[in-house]
């Protein structure tokens, strides 16, 4: 997918007028972060099992290269084959290879956001491969030809309204208002598309290195769909998602869904270790996997090392007052929220992203909520200083940093400086003490007032204090 | 090199220890153990525990004494839910006296336009209400799949406390797991419109689960 970070400001401005996302935004707020909350006071505690799951992923990123080749090595020995792609263009390019060995001319797919990030779909379709998303809000959005926006509710940006009308043009069938409803049209228009499709794809939640399993979380079914009626299966998924055991992938499954929907287990969990056996009457003839890169080693024993323990849950956005009020469309890239922020310039090129680290106000939800414990705010923190470390900020605000350096060095300058300025506020406050106008600050006081400081500054109250 | 060795190397690199690290015990050493995380502390009554998570997830949970009542129970509730009588059913399960009952049932993979799959289950977690079903010759994985119901019959006393007893169970009865382990609780759905929750996006509408009280081994 192509990355449009650079257009932050300017998109989130727009996304803020915008009554019918902001109307979806608050429905996603409701649902989520309620749901979480209520799922995870089932719990004996919360902080046991995030810290436990946060060792399980930060145990497999210290041996990640090791757990990668047991995870191989049971794979393979399982009649599955591994394939290693470096950037999405090479595993597009392995997705078209095995296609074309195996006569491949449609494939369903179940949601994966490492083939967003591959834009997997365009290079299928480059090779006159016939691609269908099958999870319901992918399709939606496959239909209306747009990006996600959220990396768990694909589709929270649109309401049943557009989606009957959508519906009612693609499908060609009557318009239906009940959701129950468009669920079915949804599911009896793609039922055929599973059962002629020539290969399934999806990408894997994790990887578990004893088994040689792809696991993959769902709730509607179609995951299963695409991993059990095509001849071939291919899963597409980043080298962070191996976890060594069984018992670790328990560990994560008590957090992720609890964490993503406010649910205690999804509908269905899936461990699919190998292609069909003799024997087997279902099941794909060919499994492949694809282990994608992308960006990914080079965080490896580095400052943001710890964004690849991600588990994808989705909270960070939820919990998240930038992303609640924006919405995904607006971070440009595919993953949105406190993660994205942090991904999108650690994939994607820090320059590309500048806005990113700055759609932020470091109230600290995201750090907090995180089943894995990623300190969100501090990479956050960390790549806005390796924006000013790079001279990436704008000369504007460079100057203006410089400036106050300048002076706050000059402790006699200071003083008077700021008395002058807390003079002049308290005198332009006026009668009812609100600045109406900042200067230079015109975006940030069309919606509120400032208020004005009262005319003495900090040193002014401390000095009488020492007096009393 | 190729992309593999790259990856592999950068990784290596970026974790500072050699190339061949990877490969330095302490990895098959953990897996060896595999211990346990912190499992939530529940009530020992497994059955009743098992019914109300699955209850909760709009599933119908019936208790008989044995397996030889099973098909009886299954035809109330194809008929109470008006949906036939014609089944496909895991080749497992081809044995019970489904004729006796009314119900007729296939013994094979199921195929579109099948309207109801009965499977059994290697075990049922109690934790959070869920069957965990393995693929395999007897037991086609799309039998729980392609039926918009579902039904599932096993004993009661395959119920495990928690997730990691069933994986314990999986390892000392099967080795590996098979191609496809699907742990299923409840009717597939999707919250995908507007977060509102719909039974049957995908998979089945609806699911009765039917525990028996003697092993089937026993009849």
């Amino acid at each position: 997918m192509e990355c449009s970070a650079g257009e932050f400001k300017h998109r989130a401005a727009q996304k803020l007028g915008d009554v019918k996302l902001q109307a979806a935004l608050r429905r996603l707020q409701d649902k989520f972060v309620d749901g979480r909350a209520a799922a995870l006071a089932e719990l004996d505690g919360f902080d046991s099992l995030a810290d436990a799951a946060a060792a399980v992923r930060e145990r497999a990123l210290a041996d990640l290269d090791g757990y990668l080749l047991r995870f191989e090595r049971e794979a393979i020995a399982r009649g599955a084959h591994v394939h290693w792609a470096e950037t999405g263009a090479d595993a597009n390019r392995i997705v078209v290879e095995i296609a074309a060995a195996h006569g491949v001319r449609t494939a369903a797919k179940s949601k994966s956001m490492v083939s967003e990030e591959c834009g997997l779909n365009h290079a299928l379709e480059q090779a006159g491969i016939r691609v269908t998303e099958t999870d319901l809000g992918e399709y939606i959005l496959q239909l209306a030809q747009e990006p996600p926006s959220h990396i768990v509710a694909p589709v929270v940006h649109k309401s049943k309204e557009e989606i009957s009308e959508l519906f009612h043009e693609k499908h060609h069938t009557p318009r239906k208002t009940d959701i129950a409803e468009l669920c079915r049209e949804a599911r009896e228009v793609l039922r055929p598309a599973f059962l002629g499709a020539d290969m399934g794809i999806s990408g894997a939640n994790f990887l578990v290195a004893e088994t040689g399993s792809a696991v993959i979380v769902t709730n509607e079914g179609n995951g299963r769909l695409v991993t059990t009626l095509p001849r071939v299966h291919v899963v597409i998924t980043g080298i962070e998602k191996v976890v060594p055991t069984l018992e670790d992938l328990a560990t994560l499954l008590r957090l992720l869904p609890r964490s993503a929907t406010g649910q205690a287990i999804t509908n269905y969990v899936s461990l699919l270790t190998g292609a069909k056996g003799e024997r087997d009457p279902d099941g794909p003839e060919q499994m492949h996997v694809i282990l994608l890169d992308n960006g990914r080693s080079r965080l490896l024993g580095d400052e943001l090392q710890s964004i690849l323990r991600c588990i994808r849950c989705g909270a960070c956005m939820n919990h998240c007052p930038v992303y609640q009020n924006v919405g995904g469309h607006a971070y440009g890239w595919v993953y949105p929220g406190p993660m994205g922020s942090v991904l999108t310039p650690a994939y994607q090129g820090l320059e590309n992203a500048l806005d990113l680290p700055h759609a932020c106000t470091m109230c600290g939800a995201c750090g907090a909520v995180c089943p894995v414990r990623i300190p969100l705010p501090d990479l956050l923190r960390r790549l806005r200083e390796r924006q000013t470390e790079r001279g990436l900020r704008p000369w504007r605000e460079r100057l203006a940093l410089r400036l106050w350096a300048w002076t706050a060095k000059r402790a006699t300058l200071y003083a008077v400086g700021t008395r002058a300025a807390a003079w002049l506020l308290a005198r332009a406050g006026g009668k009812d003490r609100l600045l109406h106008r900042l200067p230079g600050a015109a975006g940030w006081s069309a919606g509120r007032d400032m208020p004005a400081p009262p005319g003495r500054t900090f040193r002014d109250l401390y000095r009488e204090r020492g007096r009393r | 090199m190729s992309a593999r060795q790259r990856i592999l190397a950068r990784i290596a690199a970026g974790l500072g220890h050699g190339a061949e690290a990877g490969a330095n015990g302490a990895v098959d050493g953990y897996i060896e153990r595999h211990p346990r995380g912190p499992v939530p502390r529940r009530a020992p009554d497994l059955v009743p525990r098992f019914r109300e998570q699955a209850e909760r997830l709009s599933s119908t949970v019936l208790e008989v004494p044995a397996p030889g009542p099973v098909p009886a129970a299954v035809a109330a509730y194809l008929a109470a839910h008006g949906l036939g009588t014609e089944t496909v059913c895991w080749p497992d399960l081809a044995g019970l006296p489904w004729a006796a009952s009314g119900v007729r049932a296939a013994a094979r993979p199921a195929r579109a336009g099948d309207m109801v799959g009965i499977t059994g289950a290697f075990c049922a977690i109690a934790e959070t209400g869920t069957l965990m079903l393995l693929s395999g010759e007897d037991t086609p994985a799309t039998v729980s799949l392609l039926p918009e119901t579902h039904v599932a019959v096993l004993p009661a006393a395959r119920i495990v406390p928690a997730m990691e007893d069933a994986w314990d169970l999986l390892r000392a009865e099967r080795g590996v797991p098979p191609r496809a382990v699907n742990l299923v609780s409840g009717p597939s759905r999707t919250a995908d419109i507007e977060q509102t929750v719909t039974l049957g996006a995908h998979g089945p509408y609806r699911m009765l689960i039917v525990l028996t009280g003697e092993d089937f081994d026993d009849v």
